[in-house]
Parts: structure tokens; C-alpha cells; sequence
């Protein structure tokens, strides 16, 4: 991991160590282009993001980076097939109508699709459930009522999802609080894991 | 020079006629063997020659895009809202090109000016020009000034539409391209509108298959009835309903043809104020070249061919309320910038009045356009 990454969140800092250098990217759920000004300014990638909100656009616009103003909801029916080597969306999967079209899509339009969302099997979720209240954790702030995430999954169902559907899971990172690959991980993953990362392929865009 | 305008005006600005030595081969055909063109500028060009920004007009626009042409006018240029010292095209750091387009009726060489070869005005001698011919005009006019590539070409609705052709037609001279409430080409509908406003002109017992100017008269009626149902679709449904309802002058009925509804008011004042400043033989000219736009088409009809000769980067705004070049017309205009491998930046600007908004200060919209810009500017070393 270069020194650069240093300063990047520590979920983006391991999706740039997964993506090669010079490669075409679309960020789906960019925000302000925090990672794609990263990538273009130390890996030479070149791509574009997704973002609904216009300030974030208007920030992106701001930092030179390339910003296109859509619903991921809407799909991605106007990226063409295989066209983009990596197709990323950090922490947005659990935001939206049907997860599972939307990484349909993503592995459609990338070649290699990188996926991250909280685990809702998380011990203090799991604690809290088991109080018998809804959980507000570090990686899940929000309360039931105001929360944006309607489609929340633990990594034992992303992972049936993925062997359901026949993706192929090229690498996977699982952070825990620190947001760091801690020895507790190993044990129980699906326990202490809060944030995980995914890079999936579809089996019809292996080459 | 400023003084009795506001802070961010341009001020008092003064048009200049340049006139354009070379021939132009135009699509038609035809070749005009020089012409002149009414051009505005705001700001200073840099001695790099690397701050110039031109501005492109819609159907109705001029060269008088910004402050005042004598220090009691009105109303300021129709891009005001936009241009000027601290506005999001800042003339602290631009040197602004503004123009009245070939064929135009604002002092630039087209049907109301003299023909050279008759002494009389073209009228409808004058040729048909298409988006093409203006880039190519436009080009020549950017010689005459010395500016080699422009750091960004701008421009809304059928300005957009030049942007675009710049960017294919000269990639090495355009830095950055803004195309604002745009489309790729019209639909069918769009060139149907065209028509009827075409049909209008084309009626009016006074037009004289364009020689009215040789008569003394001029076809108010059909330029009237034009500009009429143009105005109908630059405002969106809501903002006719928010402006004007039903609302009546009087309140009942009169059971005649005078104007009752406040909405048949306004448009009868815009269409009476547009006949006092405009020529109809131009209004026929620019929608034709609107109807003829469409740049995929020397590219086997693929949009992205087309644009993967540009060599600009892109920012496409679109507006919510805009039916007549529909925020899903811009996204086609981005889908091939992605697919032709562009860089392309997207905005959709939340609005309410329609295909107009592109000329109003909504601040989502200039909070875009002053962010690009100011990277622009900064490339360019202002």
C-alpha cells in the first residue's frame, strides 16, 4: 500500500489496492470524488462517478472530477456491456430498491465488479436485536425510522446471494470497528466483521 | 467605466463589426465570398492568448450577451445573469467572445442586410446555413482575433448545439465545452413545432416570399404567430399555471375573441415585442439549421464516432422543467461522450420555468458552472 493511501478511508485505501493502474473505473454512489481524484492522481485511472445529490455533483464538478447526475435506481442502461474495467459502489448496496439487480448490473457494465456495504451480523447488531431494539452502531448511525438503508445483509447472505446467482468472488476484505483486518476476523468473520468488501466477476465476463 | 452599474455588470459595452475576408464554403453549396459579423467582448485576452471563451447563441440571441449598450437600456444582454466580474463566466479572468451569428438580423451579414451584387437587401437570396456553417464562420472570426484554440466554447439550446459541432468539426482549437440544455439532434415533434412557426411566416400575405423588405412592410403577423408558439414550448406546463392560472382580466366571460385570459395577454406581448426585434427571414434561417443539425450523421449515425474526433473535455447541464430539449436528450448526448471515451461531467439542475431556465441565475446551476469554470480559468493561468 503506497503512502498515499494513508489518508484515504480505509475502505477506499484497500479498493485502490485492488485496482491496477491506468484502469477505466465507474463509482457508483461517487459522493464529493474523493476516490476517483485519488485514483486519477496516483494510479492514472480514468472513469466517471454516479451521483444523485447535486451538491456532491457540484463538488465533483468543483474537483475536476468526471461526475454524471443519476438515480442508481434507474439502473445503468446507459453503460454499455463490459465497458469499464472495474464498476465500484462503496457502502450504497443496502440504499437501494433491488441490491441484487444492481449488482447484476454492475457485473453487466464492469468487468470486475467492487462491492462494500456494513455487515448486519455484526455482534453489536446482533446484540442489540437481541434486546430486542433495532441496532444504531458505529457503521450503521442512523435509527429505523430516518435510516436510508432499506436492504441490509450479514456476509453469510451476501455471499449465498453470490453463490445463488453464480458470481464469482475474486477477493474479499472484511474490516473490523478499526476498520483493519483484526485476528478476530479470522475466528468468526461474520461476527466481528463491520464493513465488507467484495470483488466479483461475473462468470460471463470472465475473458 | 463601470460606474453606475452594479459591481458584478460588465458596464457599457460597445459592438464592433469584423469583417470576414475569406470565403466560406457553405453546406449548401454556396460560397459566400466574405462577410461580417457583430461581435461583443468582456474582459482582457491574456498574452498567452490562452483566457478566450466564445459564446454561442440560441434561435432569438445576439451579440449583445452582457451589460448595456448606453447607460439607459432596459433590460442588459440576454446572458447577463452569467457574465461579468465575479459571475461564473468572470471577466476578471475571461476574455468573453460574444457574436451575432451569420444569417442573424443584428448587424452580422444575412437576409436584411444588402446584398452586394443586387444593392437590395438578400431576403430570401440569402443561402440556408446550417450549425456546421456557423462553426466554420465562428472560426474565422477567431482568427481575425488571434485566438488560436478557445479555453471553452459555451452555449444553450441551439448554442449547445454549436459547442457540440466545435468540438467535432475543430478538436485542437476547443479546450472545454459547455453544452446547456441541448439535444443531439431535434425529434420530430421539435422540427413539427418548427414548422408550424415556419408555416406562420411563410402565410403572412405581407412576407413576399421574403422580399418585404422591397415592399415597406413586414409579416408582423406570421413572425407573431412564430414566436408565440415558441414561447409556449420554452415554459414548462407548472410555470404557465404558477404564472398565470386562469386568471382573467376581467373576471367573466366576454363571449368574443379578445384577449380574457392573462396567459393569451403574455403571449400576445411577447410575440408583439419579438416582431419589433427580429427579422422573420432569420427566424426562418435558424430553425431550419435546427431541424438540420444533427452531427452523428456524417458518422454513420453514431453519436460517439462522432465525438471520439473531440478532444475537449465536456459539461453537460440539463434542466427538469425543460420538455423541449428534455433532460433524457442531454443524457443521450452523455452516453456517447462516455462511450466515445470523453471526459464528461453531467448536472441536472432542479427548475421550474422550462427550456428558459437555462438563462436564469438558479444558484444550483451557477454553483456548477462557477466551479467548472474556475478550473477552467485556472488551466488557462488566470
Amino acid at each position: 500500500m503506497s503512502a498515499s493511501l494513508l489518508q484515504l478511508r480505509p475502505d477506499l485505501a484497500v479498493i485502490c489496492d485492488w485496482i491496477r493502474p491506468g484502469a477505466r473505473i465507474l463509482d457508483l454512489g461517487c459522493g464529493d470524488g474523493t476516490l476517483l481524484a485519488h485514483l486519477a492522481a496516483h494510479q492514472n485511472v480514468t472513469g466517471y462517478g454516479l451521483e444523485i445529490d447535486a451538491g456532491k455533483v457540484a463538488r465533483c464538478v468543483a474537483a475536476g472530477v468526471n461526475v454524471i447526475q443519476a438515480d442508481l435506481d434507474d439502473g445503468l442502461r446507459d453503460f454499455d456491456t463490459g465497458s469499464f474495467d472495474y464498476v465500484v459502489m462503496t457502502q450504497a448496496l443496502q440504499a437501494l430498491q433491488r441490491p441484487d439487480d444492481a449488482i447484476a448490473e454492475i457485473l453487466r457494465v464492469g468487468r470486475v465488479g467492487i462491492v462494500t456495504f456494513p455487515n448486519f451480523g455484526h455482534w453489536r447488531v446482533r446484540t442489540a436485536l437481541a434486546a430486542g431494539r433495532m441496532p444504531v452502531t458505529p457503521s450503521l448511525p442512523d435509527r429505523w425510522y430516518d435510516s436510508p438503508n432499506i436492504h441490509l445483509c450479514t456476509v453469510a447472505d451476501f455471499e449465498a446471494l453470490c453463490a445463488e446467482r453464480g458470481w464469482r468472488v475474486l477477493s474479499r476484505r472484511l474490516l473490523d470497528r478499526s476498520h483493519r483486518e483484526g485476528a478476530r476476523i479470522g475466528i468468526a468473520p461474520n461476527l466481528f466483521c463491520e464493513l465488507a468488501l467484495y470483488m466479483l466477476q461475473s462468470p460471463e465476463r470472465v475473458k | 467605466m463601470n460606474a453606475g452599474f452594479a459591481a458584478d455588470s460588465v458596464g457599457l459595452v460597445a459592438a464592433r463589426r469584423v469583417a470576414i475576408t475569406q470565403a466560406l464554403a457553405l453546406d449548401c453549396g454556396r460560397t459566400l465570398p466574405q462577410h461580417e459579423l457583430m461581435v461583443e467582448t468582456y474582459g482582457t485576452l491574456n498574452a498567452a492568448r490562452s483566457n478566450a471563451v466564445l459564446i454561442c447563441h440560441a434561435l432569438s440571441g445576439d451579440h449583445h450577451a452582457a451589460g448595456y449598450t448606453h447607460a439607459d437600456e432596459r433590460k442588459p444582454g440576454w446572458w447577463d445573469s452569467c457574465i461579468g466580474p465575479g459571475k461564473p463566466i468572470d471577466t476578471r479572468r475571461f476574455y468573453v467572445v460574444s457574436l451575432n451569428n451569420l444569417g442573424g438580423c443584428k448587424g452580422s451579414t444575412g437576409p436584411n442586410t444588402l446584398n452586394p451584387d443586387t444593392g437590395t437587401p438578400y431576403g430570401p437570396d440569402f443561402p440556408l446555413l446550417t450549425v456546421r456553417d456557423w462553426v466554420r464562420s465562428q472560426a474565422l472570426l477567431a482568427d481575425a482575433l488571434g485566438i488560436e484554440r478557445w479555453a471553452a466554447v459555451i452555449g444553450g439550446s441551439l448554442g449547445g448545439m454549436q459547442v457540440m459541432q466545435w468540438a467535432i468539426d475543430l478538436p485542437q482549437r476547443v479546450g472545454h465545452a459547455l453544452v446547456i440544455a441541448a439535444a443531439p439532434k431535434l425529434s420530430a415533434q421539435n422540427i413539427a413545432f418548427n414548422e408550424i412557426a415556419r408555416q406562420a411566416i411563410l402565410s403572412d400575405p405581407n412576407f413576399h416570399g421574403g422580399r418585404f423588405y422591397d415592399h415597406g412592410v413586414v409579416p408582423t403577423h406570421g413572425l407573431k404567430l412564430a414566436r408565440m408558439l415558441g414561447h409556449i414550448t420554452y415554459l414548462s406546463d407548472e410555470a404557465m399555471r404558477a404564472k398565470f392560472g386562469r386568471l382573467q382580466r376581467v373576471n367573466q366571460f366576454s363571449f368574443n375573441f379578445e384577449v380574457e385570459f392573462e396567459v393569451e395577454s403574455y403571449l400576445r406581448y411577447q410575440g408583439q415585442s419579438f416582431v419589433e426585434r427580429f427579422d422573420a427571414n432569420t427566424y426562418l434561417l435558424m430553425t431550419k439549421a435546427l431541424d438540420y443539425f444533427d452531427p452523428a450523421r456524417e458518422y454513420g449515425d453514431d453519436l460517439a464516432a462522432a465525438f471520439a474526433r473531440a478532444q475537449a473535455r465536456f459539461l453537460v447541464v440539463a434542466f427538469t422543467s425543460d420538455w423541449r430539449f428534455s433532460p433524457a436528450r442531454s443524457r443521450e448526448i452523455v452516453k456517447a461522450l462516455v462511450r466515445a471515451g470523453r471526459d464528461v461531467s453531467y448536472a441536472l439542475i432542479d427548475s421550474q420555468l422550462g427550456h428558459d431556465d437555462f438563462l436564469m441565475p438558479i444558484p444550483q446551476y451557477h454553483e456548477v458552472l462557477r466551479g467548472y469554470l474556475d478550473r477552467v480559468a485556472r488551466e488557462a493561468g488566470t
